[in-house]
Formats: C-alpha cells, sequence, structure tokens
C-alpha cells in the first residue's frame, strides 16, 4: 500500500457546543482519510472554542479576525498562517465566513492554498430570501415565502398566507407563528437579533428530514447521505440521527446537484407532506455538523471534498449504509490555564 | 397484507422502517404475528394458528388483530390491501 498523502489543512467551526460548528467532525472525517496524512490547523474566533484544545485532532491553532472586519484584514492574517505552516487547503465550515472567503478564493489559490466553495450566484441564489425564485428556476418544491421589512406588512400576510406560518430571521432563527400577533412577536425578536429583512415561510405540515452531500460543480453528484433527526435539542439540533433510504430524497438531491452544478459541500433540510411530496426548507452551503454520521455509514464527504478542491481524483459515492445512528455527547476537556492564556494573548496555540 | 420492503424486523421484535428512519418494539405476540404476516400468511390461517394455539375467543382476535394492523398501517408498515 502507498504512503498516504502529506497535505496541510486549516479548517473553521471549531465550536463543538451545544448548536456546534462543523470543524471537529470535518476534522475528524480527515483524520481517518485513507489517502490523505493531514496536519490541521486549526482556525478559531473566540478563545473557548472547543477544538482549540482537542489536541489530537488540532496540531495548531490560530486565531482568524470576525468576518465583520472585512477580507483584507482575513487575508493578512490568512498570509501570516501560511508563512508559518504551508497550508494546501482551507476548508470554511460558517455561512457568515464564506461570503469572504469565496471572495479571497482566487487569491489564495494563487498562494496554492485550495478550496472548493459554491460559486457566488448559487451562495446567493440559494439564501432563504431568494428561495421561491430558486424553487422556480430548477424546478424544485420550495414552501411559499416572502421577504418582510415592517410589522405593518405582517396584517397582509394571510393575502398570501395560510396559518401557521414560520418567521425566520435571515441568518439564523425560525418560529412558528399561528397569528398575527405571535407573528409581531417573532418579527420584533428576530428582527432585533438578526436585522432586516425577515422571512416568512408557509408552514409545510410533515416529517422532516436532512441530507449531506457534495457537488463537484459539474452537476455530478459525489456523495449523498439523507438523516432523519431523533432527538433534537432546545435549539432545534440533531442530538441524534439515523441515515434513511428514500429514493424520491435522493432522486430530489441529485436534481438539485445537477440543476445548479453545486459546487462544495451542502446541506439540504426537507419536509415530507403526508402526500409523499418533498419540500426544500433551507440549503445551507456549507458540510453540517453532523457529517461524521456519513462518515460511518461509509461516505467520507470531507476526504472527497479535499480531494476535489486538491484536484486529486476523486470517484463518486455509490451507496452508504441504512440505519447507522449518531448520538452526540458533551465532554469535559480539562484545559490548562497557560493554554487559555496562549491562545488568548498570541492568538495561536 | 404485507410487510412493506422498507421495513425490516429482527427476531427480538425491533422494526425499522428505512424511509422514515422510525423504530418500534413488539411484545411476544405482535413478534408472532407479524413473522406470520412477514411470511404471507393469510388472515384466516393467522387466525387459526393464534387460535390453535392460545385460549382465546375468535371475536377477542379479530378486534385484537384489527387494533394491531391499524397500528401498523398507521405507521405505514405493511401495505393497506
Amino acid at each position: 500500500m502507498s504512503a498516504k498523502k502529506k497535505v496541510t489543512v486549516a479548517v473553521t467551526g471549531l465550536n463543538a457546543i451545544d448548536s456546534p460548528g462543523p470543524g471537529v467532525s470535518v476534522i475528524r472525517a480527515l483524520k481517518e482519510s485513507k489517502f490523505y496524512n493531514p496536519r490541521i490547523i486549526g482556525l478559531s474566533y473566540e478563545s473557548l472554542e472547543p477544538g482549540i484544545y482537542m489536541h489530537d485532532l488540532v496540531d495548531k491553532t490560530y486565531q482568524i479576525p470576525y468576518p465583520s472586519a472585512g477580507t483584507e484584514s482575513l487575508m493578512k492574517r490568512l498570509d501570516y498562517i501560511n508563512k508559518e505552516e504551508k497550508l494546501n487547503a482551507i476548508i470554511p465550515n460558517f455561512d457568515a465566513e464564506l461570503y469572504g472567503f469565496m471572495k479571497l478564493e482566487k487569491k489564495l489559490r494563487s498562494k496554492k492554498i485550495k478550496m472548493f466553495l459554491p460559486a457566488f450566484d448559487q451562495f446567493e441564489a440559494r439564501q432563504k430570501i431568494n428561495l421561491n425564485s430558486f424553487g422556480e428556476k430548477h424546478k424544485l418544491n420550495v414552501p411559499r415565502s416572502k421577504s418582510i421589512g415592517s410589522v405593518d406588512d405582517i396584517e397582509k400576510l394571510h393575502y398570501d398566507f395560510t396559518y401557521p406560518i414560520v418567521v425566520k430571521g435571515k441568518y439564523y432563527d425560525a418560529n412558528i407563528a399561528y397569528n398575527a400577533g405571535q407573528t409581531k412577536s417573532y418579527f420584533n425578536k428576530i428582527s432585533a437579533k438578526w436585522g432586516l429583512p425577515v422571512i416568512i415561510q408557509q408552514f409545510v405540515n410533515g416529517s422532516e428530514f436532512n441530507v449531506v452531500g457534495l457537488g463537484d460543480g459539474k452537476g455530478n453528484t459525489i456523495a449523498a447521505v439523507p438523516m432523519k433527526k431523533l432527538f433534537i435539542t432546545d435549539k432545534g439540533k440533531a442530538w441524534a440521527g439515523i441515515t434513511v433510504k428514500d429514493n424520491e430524497l435522493l432522486k430530489m438531491t441529485d436534481k438539485f446537484i445537477k440543476s445548479t452544478k453545486w459546487r462544495g459541500g451542502f446541506e439540504l433540510e426537507l419536509m415530507k407532506t403526508g402526500d409523499g411530496k418533498f419540500y426544500i426548507l433551507e440549503i445551507n452551503p456549507r458540510i453540517p455538523a453532523w457529517v461524521y454520521l456519513a462518515v460511518g455509514a461509509g461516505q467520507n464527504i470531507p476526504e472527497a471534498l479535499l480531494k476535489l478542491a486538491l484536484e486529486d481524483k476523486v470517484e463518486p459515492y455509490k451507496s452508504y449504509k441504512v440505519g447507522k445512528l449518531f448520538v452526540r455527547y458533551s465532554y469535559d476537556l480539562i484545559v490548562d490555564l497557560k493554554e487559555f492564556e496562549t491562545i488568548s494573548a498570541f492568538g495561536e496555540l | 397484507m404485507k410487510l412493506k420492503d422498507n421495513v425490516k424486523i429482527n427476531d427480538s421484535g425491533f422494526i425499522f422502517n428505512s424511509t422514515t428512519g422510525e423504530s418500534f418494539s413488539l411484545n411476544p405476540i405482535g413478534i408472532e404475528i407479524m413473522n406470520l404476516i412477514k411470511n404471507g400468511k393469510p388472515y384466516n390461517e393467522i387466525k387459526k394458528i393464534i387460535l390453535e394455539k392460545y385460549q382465546t375467543e375468535e371475536s377477542v382476535f379479530e378486534k385484537d388483530f384489527e387494533d394491531f394492523t391499524g397500528i401498523l398501517k398507521t405507521f405505514s408498515l405493511i401495505d393497506n390491501n
């Protein structure tokens, strides 16, 4: 057997908390790669992201500036990290940081740092505020939705929607409202936290499913694993889930990838109604935190994504094990003050 | 009556629906009846086997069987016909 290829990969999303970032799962998957022998560089935003202290998974961590600081300061920091580590690839895992990394993709490529991200138009088209036109364009079922910018718009919602409706933040948060009064209350809460517009979506009754997948940017499905959440936290995050097999669900995923020529990892959030119809509720443009279930079921999606980024040969996955479960757990890491001090004061550990 | 293709049952009575991800547990008599359904036995044969083996009234069996298969249908574990 030939030796594994040595690569240095930077990964974000080390916040393995109750609403976890995908970074630690992505790293676990890369560490189990049969093709790569990766040195993992963690990229963190805060000093208490648990992944920073998981030294069996993360070889070195550097803090990076928040997306609000702009791409110039991110580039400056990445230049420093690259000088120290000679990065081969970066896998960004947060929605909010993706735009900045996408803007830097060309520049980073010229420095031999590869990524495999969605194109700008793909990223924009699947935004919650554009979901209606996205569904129409690609002939995919999506619930009717509308962006509103003022409380005054709520009284008119009954012309287009039937209660209950879902009131969603631009990036995060979703609440089910059963009348205009509740809608106003959620509108105020969400707009204060996430800004405007607030998205109103028709509530679709049914069973929720999620799919983690990977598109090669040419319309081909490289990987796709569907999951049903079995246990949900109060933040709506899966704490346990099981792989399922539903041909309609896989067909819809293939259609999504083929029609959009999706480039990179993604998560589809779908609802299956009583008559067996699937609706796409959300498209997350990155790998989800539960991706390690896909690895356990036979599809190492982070490894395949890295192969696409580094232009190594990648074979599409054709099957996965149905009935594999993940059960998440929390774990108390014991950390020396010195380590916390080092990452806080010097921005690296 | 037929067990759906996507539904698996093991000897301990654990049922897994691979399309919905749902799982269920059966009691011993449930396992017995489910295995008869799985093996393609028609209703009259299942009734005969159970009534021969257990001391119960025909009417009680019929009611309980209808309740049981009603639940199986509700959870899409058997075909409706």
